[in-house]
């Protein structure tokens, strides 16, 4: 735990929205560091939910954005390579498989439990059979779902309660093994109870991979992460330990925030 | 108080306009079952029109409109699919997407006189596959509609989480998007096909009318919409019964089509 692995790296990025004249994100500067948990905050529209999908290039559905500056993605055997220079529809997918997501509405696919998490598998080229089930049963395990679903993979995914569809969507991504899972606010459509389950397992998974996670909801932030990025109207405000931004932020604006004076 | 009076009076008007336009449907129902009934034999099944039955006339039908389905089901989709998902928010699609409401409401007897200048004047007669083609131009419309309408309340979470795990665009089509609409668009096709097997006008000048059992879509083709206007303008009370007959057939296929359609909705929701 002591070492401290760049894992992603975010230097003097900004972006901007297809059509828009102003850049929605403005020079950014942010590390992510390797099995560490870090966290983005920030009142509504500051654009942490667009430099999140930014990371993995969802954005890239939609045509027109502009990229610029740079966002390097550290490879196991630390070699790295700008995911802002990727063209091609392949690259786009070997990123998506290294740096997954988890959207704030669950979104399991029309099909079985089994099928869901095998979707991501068979698209990266897994075939035989009992790797596949092999993975599929190691995915929801990991993602703390196992012993509901074991017997009923076979039945439609949809009939799965909100927070279990959730964690089967996180299955789905851990069962590609990723570098990085990026999280979009993945409880704030959850209960407590299933939101408690989330956020146990996300702490489960820095084991493994990174996390980036997205939220409005500022406890969970410094229960969760390692490191809290404060952003404000698309400037990074301030990155530091989350103990630190929780409990002596050096800037004046990230007090007011977190203490709720304004947000 | 006359608020409340008001009230009543509301509440009696529009009670009343539903009883009337209820009723309406009620009669024609009874007397289309009644007639229909009646002249229902066991022969009508059995026989071609020749010979004072239907049997031709239902085969017929039933070819042309699943051909016709068969052209616009794949056409009708792939273009609702190119609409939504692929030409979304440019020009083209909305151009394509207005002149398909366009067909939609164009009305049937036009198609049937466009398909006649096209596909029958030039070959020296009225012919099966005319009246095919017509029924698809009528079905392609209606399907584009319903498969963009029904892709459209897909989520876009669903085509961003199937691309965050590696999928390409058009698989994340035609494996997530598509069958998360699959319902709706089933119901659509069912409800298009019992649209266009209850048409005439299309089929008017196009497939005609035959009074014997074939198979040869080059020849005038058999039609039960088209016998059943022919029929009850005969002076004889057996056309005429006829008629009647085919008309109530005709009425509970339509009728069970309908009710499948909208049956397979709830049962998948």
């Amino acid at each position: 735990m002591g070492k401290n692995n760049l894992v992603m790296d975010i230097k003097d990025f900004s972006f901007t929205y297809s059509g828009a004249e102003e850049p929605s994100l403005k020079k950014i500067n942010l590390p992510v560091l390797e099995n560490k948990i870090t966290a983005m905050i920030g009142p509504s529209g500051c654009g942490k939910s667009t430099l999140l999908r930014a990371m993995n290039r969802i954005h890239d559905l939609y045509s027109g954005n502009k990229y610029e500056g740079l966002i390097n993605l550290y490879k196991a055997d630390g070699s790295k390579e700008n995911i802002l220079d990727l063209k091609k529809e392949n690259d786009f997918i070997k990123l998506r498989q290294q740096v997954g997501m988890i959207f704030q509405k669950p979104t399991p696919f029309p099909m079985s439990i089994f099928d869901n998490v095998a979707y991501g598998l068979k698209l990266s080229g897994v075939k035989n059979r009992s790797e596949l089930e092999g993975r599929v049963e190691k995915a929801l395990q990991g993602a703390a779902i196992w012993k509901e679903t074991k017997d009923r993979l076979k039945e439609s995914a949809l009939g799965l309660s909100g927070g279990q569809q959730q964690r089967l969507c996180i299955a789905r991504a851990v069962a590609l093994k990723p570098r990085v899972l990026l999280f979009d606010e993945p409880t704030s459509a959850l209960d407590p109870i299933s939101t408690g389950a989330i956020e146990e397992l996300i702490t489960e998974l820095k084991e493994e991979l990174s996390v980036v996670i997205v939220t409005h909801n500022m406890q969970q932030a410094s229960r969760l992460s390692d490191y809290t990025a404060f952003m404000y109207l698309g400037d990074l405000a301030e990155y530091d330990k989350t103990d630190k931004i929780f409990l002596n932020p050096s800037k004046k604006l990230t007090e007011d925030y977190i203490t709720g004076r304004f947000g | 108080m006359n608020r409340l009076i008001l009230n009543k009076i509301i509440l009696t008007l529009s009670t009343l306009s539903a009883v009337i336009g209820i009723g309406f449907l009620f009669w024609i129902l009874a007397t289309l079952s009644y007639k229909g009934i009646t002249s229902i034999h066991w022969s009508t099944f059995t026989n071609d029109l020749v010979e004072g039955g239907i049997r031709n006339l239902l085969v017929g039908q039933f070819t042309m409109a699943l051909m016709a389905s068969a052209v616009a089901v794949p056409l009708g989709m792939m273009a609702g699919i190119y609409l939504r998902e692929y030409g979304h928010g440019s020009k083209l699609a909305s151009v394509i997407r207005n002149l398909s409401d366009v067909m939609m409401s164009a009305p049937s007897i036009v198609i049937g006189v466009f398909v006649f200048a096209l596909f029958v004047d030039p070959f020296g007669g009225y012919n099966g596959l005319a009246g095919i083609v017509a029924l698809a131009i009528m079905m392609i419309p209606i399907i584009i509609s319903t498969t963009d309408n029904m892709l459209s309340l897909v989520p876009t979470e669903l085509r961003e989480a199937g691309m965050a795990l590696g999928g390409s665009k058009h698989k994340i089509i035609m494996q997530i998007v598509v069958k998360a609409a699959k319902v709706g668009i089933t119901t659509g096709v069912l409800l298009s096909f019992a649209r266009i097997i209850g048409e005439t006008a299309p089929l008017l000048f196009t497939s005609a009318n035959n009074q014997f059992f074939t198979m040869d879509l080059t020849e005038q083709f058999p039609s039960l919409t088209v016998s059943i206007y022919n029929l009850a303008t005969y002076p004889d009370l057996e056309s005429r019964e006829l008629a009647w007959a085919a008309s109530f057939i005709l009425t509970v296929i339509v009728l069970c089509i309908n009710l499948i359609g909208r049956y397979a909705i709830r049962n998948k929701k």
